[in-house]
């Protein structure tokens, strides 16, 4: 990858927390094969005991990835999994954290939360969600981008291109999602039908203006290999950015951290814990640190 | 609307105003007697009900007066209200249908016009046919001039054939009886019998009333002969002489018990639920296609329900046969609901000593016709075309509500559908994970301004709802798209809404297809049984249970001469050779229709996107074309996705000199540049610019052809065949042309 594009990288220093699970190997391969089209540095980190058959197993497989030289460090903490994670993206000075997750949750997982998703709503880095690694490549065509205006949505549209742009992605969509409540006109009949219709095309073009105006001032370099489209969609935030990613079949969904999670958002389920729950495509949240 | 319009219409409301009072009256009359109310009470609820609802209302053309679902619960409620006291009893029963009033009104202001969609429809159905049932045994012996007698309709059904026997006994025995009876007798013959009277003039007037008609008619051929009329006083209806005596108060000393509140709940509940299918039903009558407003609609029904309440009547709902008179007679706004009310006030003013000429057993005759129409048993037969499941839900909720009561049948009805669904499904985690989750995606796609509506997980009458409000929040003008292939359950409810959804755009100029259904299994060959993906072995097979959209193909493909097999088919290696599928492990291969003219074969396809990818499968429509003569091979699409692909073997995108636009909009690649160059000729780029297209690849002796990224619904594969055909001239035609090139 060229130099004006690495020369952005919000990732710099990339973390993966390892386990010694079947799909390690995947895992791995994809990972080290992320930092090199992010043009990133690798800390992978092990929580547990170092000995000696981990160690030799660990190495055996990283001399087997695409780009070696990318591991920079290698720790081994013991500990819980969740607070050695969350300290060591801080003590670390981590940019993006790589997980591995699952696709669908089971009831128990939802209510009581996997590693992963706990971490995704504790860290103060950005995370990028694994659904499918693969040791052999697999093309990324599609990277669906969430649009919704909030304060940190510039660095969302940045690190999100960054990603887009590295990866080889030849078309990106930004998705605006529009509450139904601030279109504000119920339809009950014919006549509030119409007003409704008129108030969101307004609203359409407001957003669209909104985000083309943000993307505009996205360095060239992360765009312009990109086909950029956007996308309105009136209805549950956090929701519809989902189902989307899934009927368009993206190969990677941006979007932003979410502001405050408490029990509560997850009985009444909101925002980001939707897609956690039902994870259409690997998953990047972004975070401005 | 204008104001000179509205004076225009005026006439034509007015006289349907007038019809519908002629079938108001009698009905209203013999609503109120099996209430065990006085007869007036029922001409006090129309005449409110047309005066209140016609100024406040939502709706159109709908009619509202006393409805017949209620009628079991009010007569409940007087006699045990007053215990005993009848009179008190229907005092009592005032203030509940008062109450009753407010709490409708409340439902209209917390904007509950969905309540009925919370109802799965077999319900529904079975809820009303154990209304019509009791209705039925409760005035048969009425209708012979017989006492009603109390009991559960259980036991009065089966002694129905005792009734008859008693009063076949009583007919030598009591002149009275006999001759009420035979009256009763004649006018159910007439109410059976009217539409297959042909006659202009017999249907003039409604067939109710000439019941009323008739037995005036007797009462009057005794009198003039100067004979005593041989039916005893007690068995005619008693209209007070002034207006003042047919107003009652309610009685609000029992507001503190339970009783009273549990009756108000009851009617309101209930009231509502019929209501709103009712408004529904009638905006499908509706020659003018207008929505009504069902809130504001019920708000109006409220306030008249608890001012008929205050006036001595019963309730107010909105009535379907009433209504569907009314468009037959060419209403046009709400002036003629308040006409009629207006007429049925003139008719109590001045003919009430003609009406009591009238009785009891005609009424009663009118009421068992109205009840053997709601539990007709071709509705049986109907709900076990859609389904076994159907027919059970609709026997048990009927069962249930002869039982016990009306509330407790329609809740324990949906409890036992939800049961069905999870027996069906044998996923009961599917419903109850995703109970209150979003499972719909409505946008409006950019390239074709249609919309696209995908629904996830399950859809049923607990989620429906979502579904619905997407739905009405689209023009009923434009083109919809509902995908179905992300949904494992789709229920009866669901594919009977969606059906009406169907109906309703296509009157208004749009479309509604479905699409993604074609896999479920169903259980029966109804197009509004129910669809699982979960169990196709449990439900029957795809290949002999048509999808809408299955139907829709096979009967396009006999219209235009191509051949249609909807079942799987053996996988075609070729499909590989084209770039698009080189990672695309197909899983299935269905709904094979081919194109003799182009030679096309149209195919969905159900692809992963990779090996080892955990992802679910994908679903595209394709055509993929034999040709005669080989081509160059190339692949062409606008979003550029397979240029990496072709990008790592080599080759860049093309541009063909003089079409910017062309350029722009599309990724042309291949390894033959000259060749493709010359291939895309002016002809051919028109060609592909004027149609929207997701993708065409030519593997040298094949084209695939995309229309869309997702499967198509049967419009958009009847333009893909025709894209087919075009494309295919087009390109015979540059050959003859570079032909003449080489031999020039």
């Amino acid at each position: 990858m060229n130099q004006s594009l690495h020369q952005h990288n919000p990732f710099k220093r990339m973390l993966f927390g390892f386990a010694f699970s079947p799909s390690l190997e995947s895992n791995l391969h994809e990972v080290v094969r992320l930092t090199e089209f992010f043009g990133s540095e690798l800390i992978l980190l092990h929580v547990g005991e170092k000995t000696e058959e981990k160690q030799r197993k660990i190495d055996s497989i990283v001399a087997a990835t695409s780009a070696p030289s990318r591991v920079q460090e290698l720790h081994w903490i013991p500990g819980d999994p969740y607070t050695t994670l969350l300290n060591s993206t801080k003590d670390l000075s981590i940019d993006l954290l790589v997980l591995g997750a699952m696709q669908h949750e089971s009831l128990f997982r939802f209510y009581v939360g996997s590693v992963a998703r706990k971490l995704t709503r504790s860290v103060k880095c950005s995370v990028l969600l694994l659904i499918k690694p693969a040791v052999e490549r697999v093309a990324c065509k599609h990277v669906v981008v969430s649009g919704f205006k909030t304060p940190s949505l510039p660095n969302t549209l940045f690190e999100g291109f960054y990603a887009a742009q590295c990866l080889g992605a030849n078309k990106a969509t930004i998705v605006e999602e529009i509450a139904n409540k601030t279109v504000k006109v119920s339809v009950d009949d014919d006549r509030s039908l119409l007003r409704n219709l008129r108030r969101k095309r307004v609203l359409e073009a407001e957003e669209d203006r909104r985000v083309t105006e943000l993307i505009d001032k996205l360095p060239r370099a992360l765009t312009s290999s990109i086909n950029v489209q956007k996308q309105a969609i009136f209805g549950k935030r956090g929701y519809s950015i989902g189902h989307y990613a899934e009927v368009t079949r993206a190969d990677l969904l941006v979007m932003d951290a979410p502001a405050k999670t408490s029990v509560l958002s997850r009985i009444i389920t909101q925002d980001v814990e939707f897609i956690l729950s039902d994870l259409p495509s690997d998953l990047l949240i972004c975070r401005t640190k | 609307m204008t104001r000179n319009q509205f004076i225009s219409s005026l006439p034509r409301n007015l006289f349907a105003g007038f019809v519908v009072s002629l079938i108001a009256l009698p009905l209203g009359l013999s609503l109120a007697v099996a209430s065990g109310m006085p007869a007036t009470a029922g001409i006090v609820s129309a005449v409110v009900g047309g005066l209140v609802v016609a100024l406040l209302g939502g709706s159109y053309v709908t009619i509202s007066g006393p409805g017949y679902s209620l009628v079991v619960v009010l007569l409940t409620a007087v006699t045990t209200l007053g215990e005993g006291d009848l009179f008190l009893g229907y005092t009592h029963t005032l203030a509940a249908i008062a109450l009753a009033g407010i709490l409708i009104t409340l439902l209209g202001i917390l904007r509950m016009g969905k309540l009925a969609e919370f109802f799965p429809a077999s319900a529904i159905e079975g809820m009303l046919a154990a209304i019509g049932l009791s209705l039925l045994v409760k005035q048969f012996p009425i209708m012979l001039g017989l006492e009603a007698g109390s009991g559960n309709p259980f036991i009065k059904l089966i002694k129905l054939p005792y009734v008859v026997a008693e009063f076949v006994q009583s007919v030598p025995v009591s002149a009275s009886s006999a001759a009420a009876g035979l009256i009763g007798i004649v006018s159910l013959i007439i109410l059976l019998f009217n539409s297959s009277i042909r006659n202009r003039y017999y249907q003039q007037i409604p067939s109710p009333m000439w019941v009323i008609l008739l037995a005036v008619g007797y009462s009057y051929y005794y009198q003039l002969r100067g004979e005593a009329n041989p039916i005893r006083s007690d068995l005619f209806i008693q209209l007070p002489d002034s207006v003042q005596s047919m107003i009652y108060r309610p009685n609000f000393e029992l507001i503190n018990s339970w009783g009273l509140w549990s009756i108000a709940i009851t009617i309101a509940v209930i009231g509502s639920v019929e209501s709103l299918l009712s408004i529904k039903a009638v905006d499908n009558l509706d020659p003018q296609r207008r929505r009504s407003n069902a809130n504001k609609d019920l708000r109006a029904l409220g306030v008249a329900t608890a001012i008929s309440g205050f006036l001595g009547g019963l309730n107010v709902v909105t009535v379907i046969s009433r209504s569907s008179v009314n468009v037959t007679q060419q209403a046009s706004n709400r002036s003629s609901n308040f006409f009629h009310g207006i007429f049925l006030l003139l008719f109590i003013l001045f003919f009430s000593k003609l009406l009591n000429r009238v009785p009891l057993s005609a009424l009663a005759a009118i009421l068992v016709y109205t009840g053997y129409k709601l539990a007709h048993p071709l509705k049986l037969v109907a709900a076990a075309k859609v389904g076994k499941e159907q027919l059970l839900i609709l026997v048990a909720t009927s069962l249930i509500t002869l039982s016990t009561n009306i509330i407790t049948g329609i809740f324990l009805g949906t409890l036992i559908t939800l049961l069905s669904h999870f027996v069906i499904t044998r996923k009961p985690l599917l419903f109850l994970l995703h109970l209150f989750q979003p499972n719909v995606l409505a946008f409006k796609e950019k390239d074709t301004g249609s919309y696209y509506i995908s629904v996830k997980y399950f859809c049923s009458f607990l989620n429906l709802f979502k579904l619905k409000s997407k739905l009405d929040a689209i023009g009923a003008t434009k083109t919809v798209v509902i995908d179905f292939s992300l949904c494992e359950f789709v229920d009866h409810s669901a594919m009977q809404t969606v059906e009406n959804y169907i109906a309703s755009f296509e009157k208004k100029g749009g479309t509604v297809s479905t699409i993604g259904l074609d896999l479920h299994g169903a259980s029966s060959s109804h197009p509004f049984a129910v669809r699982s993906l979960a169990t196709e072995s449990a439900l029957g097979s795809i290949e002999k249970l048509f999808s809408r959209r299955q139907e829709n193909l096979s009967k396009m493909s006999k219209e235009y001469g191509w051949k249609y097999a909807a079942k799987n088919q053996p996988l075609d290696p070729s499909l590989y050779r084209f770039l698009f599928f080189e990672t695309k492990p197909i899983v299935q291969v269905y709904n094979t229709l081919v194109d003799p003219v182009s030679n096309g074969v149209v195919q969905d396809i159900v692809f992963n996107e990779g090996e080892f990818i955990a992802r679910e499968s994908a679903k595209v429509t394709v055509l993929t074309i034999k040709l005669e003569s080989s081509i160059p091979s190339f692949v062409l699409d606008k979003e550029g996705l397979l240029d990496r692909l072709n990008a790592i073997a080599g080759y860049g995108d093309l541009m063909v000199e003089g079409h910017h636009y062309f350029n722009r909009k599309f990724h042309l690649s291949g390894s033959q540049p000259d060749k493709i160059r010359k291939l895309f000729s002016k002809e051919l780029i028109f060609l592909i610019e004027s149609s929207p297209i997701y993708l065409i690849e030519s593997s040298g002796d094949e084209l695939l052809i995309l229309k869309k990224d997702r499967l198509l619904s049967p419009t958009e594969v009847k333009a893909l065949v025709y894209f087919g055909r075009e494309l295919i001239e087009t390109l015979a035609c540059n050959s003859i042309s570079s032909n003449r090139e080489i031999s020039n």
